[in-house]
């Protein structure tokens, strides 16, 4: 009897300590500086951020931890203080997320463009013509019944890029969704292509997610409209605004961003994928913008991110100039 | 040796069975005693606290993962705190997660053994915790499986990873967490290895358990 209570008791000790020192040994953080980005899934899946992280922190004594998510969910938790930066691709929210005093010292990264991508057979005609008629021909396809359409209908920056396609196309988007022909799979880029793909179905994508499933073989949709100011994407990095929450890491975002900036960073992106795709996934944009040598990207780009002739008004420099020489 | 300890997947593997270990053993900790006492003692409302922890079987992970996330966010309640994202508030998730299963599974242990046997310890001189501990030695068989099945329950959950721990790479990612992001990522050749890993563990415990419960009967 004796023994056995020891027994007991011994065991429901150690289920304690083992309990203790699990718990001790994830909260024992390292030496190391701690950075939280939230980013896009269209940027992280591509592997983009993977080949950044390595570079950085090998040159930097700071951890960076990636939450990938799409750009609704990446900005929220950046609002509410749980990411010290962000790295999205939404200019109308990014200048929201400015504006309501959650972000400060944004920064244009990288740029590429979505594409309009659907079946091989392309009933709907729309193969290498512009974004806003192809876009019209797909509605005038869907109501007739012959072709579907699906949206990410997850917030994120390519579902906002849609929406703001429908709309530069003369329609409402908020009355499309009603419609039989429209499909919202409420969810990340790769299982909005698999279910475009399954059901004969045009979406749009962007390019890095569409390449690598393209090529794996997991999808057989084609590329049909790539071309054209409507189709930009801007990536851009904002860091959080310490002076809302103070527990925020600003500095090491600051080192973040300007290593993003950098020669180093840029080139990082701008080689990125091309020995896989024999094309780049994305472009850099810090050379292009001081240096204008593509006056015609250049001015997609003011038209579409950027704020009151800025990349960053002046008000949200958050004493960093140097960012913006 | 050294190369598989710097694999991924073996990392990944260890830090979800860290993780879901750790989560039950905590969980233990208050479970069962509360299902001891639960089952042994008769009180007003005993039916009642079983039939909560019943319901609470149902507990959908991304419900409570919810929950969770706007509890341990910076601007939450328990913000101050700083657990999101960390495998501490995995760890925490999990074990909230469980107890429902670890209370109902000790409950009905405790109650399946004979009442007789607690009088007659006590008639042979036990005092009341030394009695209860002889149920508790007599009902032991059936605590193991309760917490085996909550340690299954842990390591196959998505829902409460997912949202306390955002998948951080190296760090909190777990099996179920890294196989959701590889299917995302359309790199099924991955998710597929790290499947096989997750079933693997899964059905071995199931296994062990089935055998443990013939060999209990």
């Amino acid at each position: 009897m004796q023994k056995n209570n020891i027994i007991w008791i011994t065991a429901l000790i150690l289920v304690a300590i083992v309990s203790i020192a699990g718990t001790t040994y994830y909260v024992g953080a390292g030496p190391k500086k701690k950075l939280v980005i939230s980013t896009t899934t269209s940027i992280y899946d591509t592997g983009l951020l993977d080949t950044i992280e390595d570079r950085f922190e090998a040159k930097y004594s700071i951890d960076l931890y990636f939450i990938s998510v799409g750009t609704g969910l990446a900005i929220t938790h950046a609002e509410r203080g749980d990411a010290d930066m962000i790295l999205v691709h939404a200019p109308s929210k990014e200048l929201t997320f400015l504006e309501s005093g959650y972000g400060t010292c944004r920064k244009i990264v990288a740029y590429n463009f979505f594409a309009i991508v659907g079946p091989e057979a392309d009933p709907a005609d729309i193969k290498d013509i512009v974004p806003i008629e192809a876009l019209a021909k797909i509605v005038e396809a869907g109501r007739e019944g012959s072709i579907k359409w699906v949206s990410r209908g997850d917030d994120s920056g390519t579902h906002t890029k849609e929406k703001g396609l429908w709309t530069a196309a003369g329609f409402d988007w908020s009355l499309l969704r009603e419609e039989e022909w429209y499909e919202e799979a409420g969810s990340g880029m790769g299982k909005t292509l698999q279910v475009a793909d399954n059901l004969d179905a045009y979406t749009l994508a962007d390019m890095g997610t569409y390449l690598k499933y393209s090529k794996d073989g997991i999808i057989s949709s084609a590329t049909l409209v790539t071309q054209g100011e409507e189709l930009l994407n801007v990536y851009s990095a904002i860091a959080g605004n310490s002076t809302r929450y103070s527990h925020l890491n600003f500095d090491d975002a600051i080192t973040f961003i300007k290593f993003l900036i950098s020669e180093e960073g840029q080139e990082t992106i701008s080689k990125f994928g091309t020995n896989m795709y024999n094309q780049p996934l994305f472009y850099p944009a810090v050379n292009l913008l001081k240096q204008n040598t593509d006056p015609t990207t250049v001015q997609w780009i003011e038209n579409y991110a950027f704020f009151d002739g800025n990349e960053c008004p002046p008000e949200y420099w958050s004493n960093h100039p140097e960012l913006y020489n | 040796m050294w190369d598989l300890f710097q694999n991924p997947l073996f990392q990944i593997t260890v830090r979800s069975l860290q993780i879901s270990g750790t989560a039950t053993l905590l969980s233990v900790l208050w479970s069962l005693p509360l299902g001891i006492i639960v089952g042994m003692k008769s009180f007003p409302g005993k039916q009642l606290t079983k039939g909560v922890f019943n319901a609470l079987l149902g507990m959908p992970t991304v419900a409570l993962g919810l929950i969770l996330y706007l509890l341990f966010s910076r601007t939450g309640q328990l913000g101050f705190l700083h657990l999101f994202p960390s495998s501490q508030a995995i760890i925490i998730g999990q074990a909230i997660l469980v107890t429902p299963i670890l209370v109902s599974l000790t409950i009905s242990a405790v109650e399946s053994v004979d009442p007789e046997i607690k009088d007659l310890a006590k008639t042979l001189g036990a005092s009341e915790a030394e009695a209860s501990l002889t149920v508790l030695r007599e009902a032991g068989g059936g605590v193991v499986l309760a917490v085996i099945a909550s340690f299954n329950r842990a390591i196959a959950e998505l829902g409460v990873a997912l949202a306390v721990g955002a998948n951080l790479r190296g760090s909190t990612q777990v099996l179920t967490t890294v196989i959701a992001m590889e299917v995302n990522r359309g790199n099924l050749e991955n998710s597929i290895q790290l499947m096989v890993i997750l079933l693997a563990i899964v059905f071995s415990i199931t296994l062990v358990t089935n055998f443990l419960q013939r060999r209990i009967k």
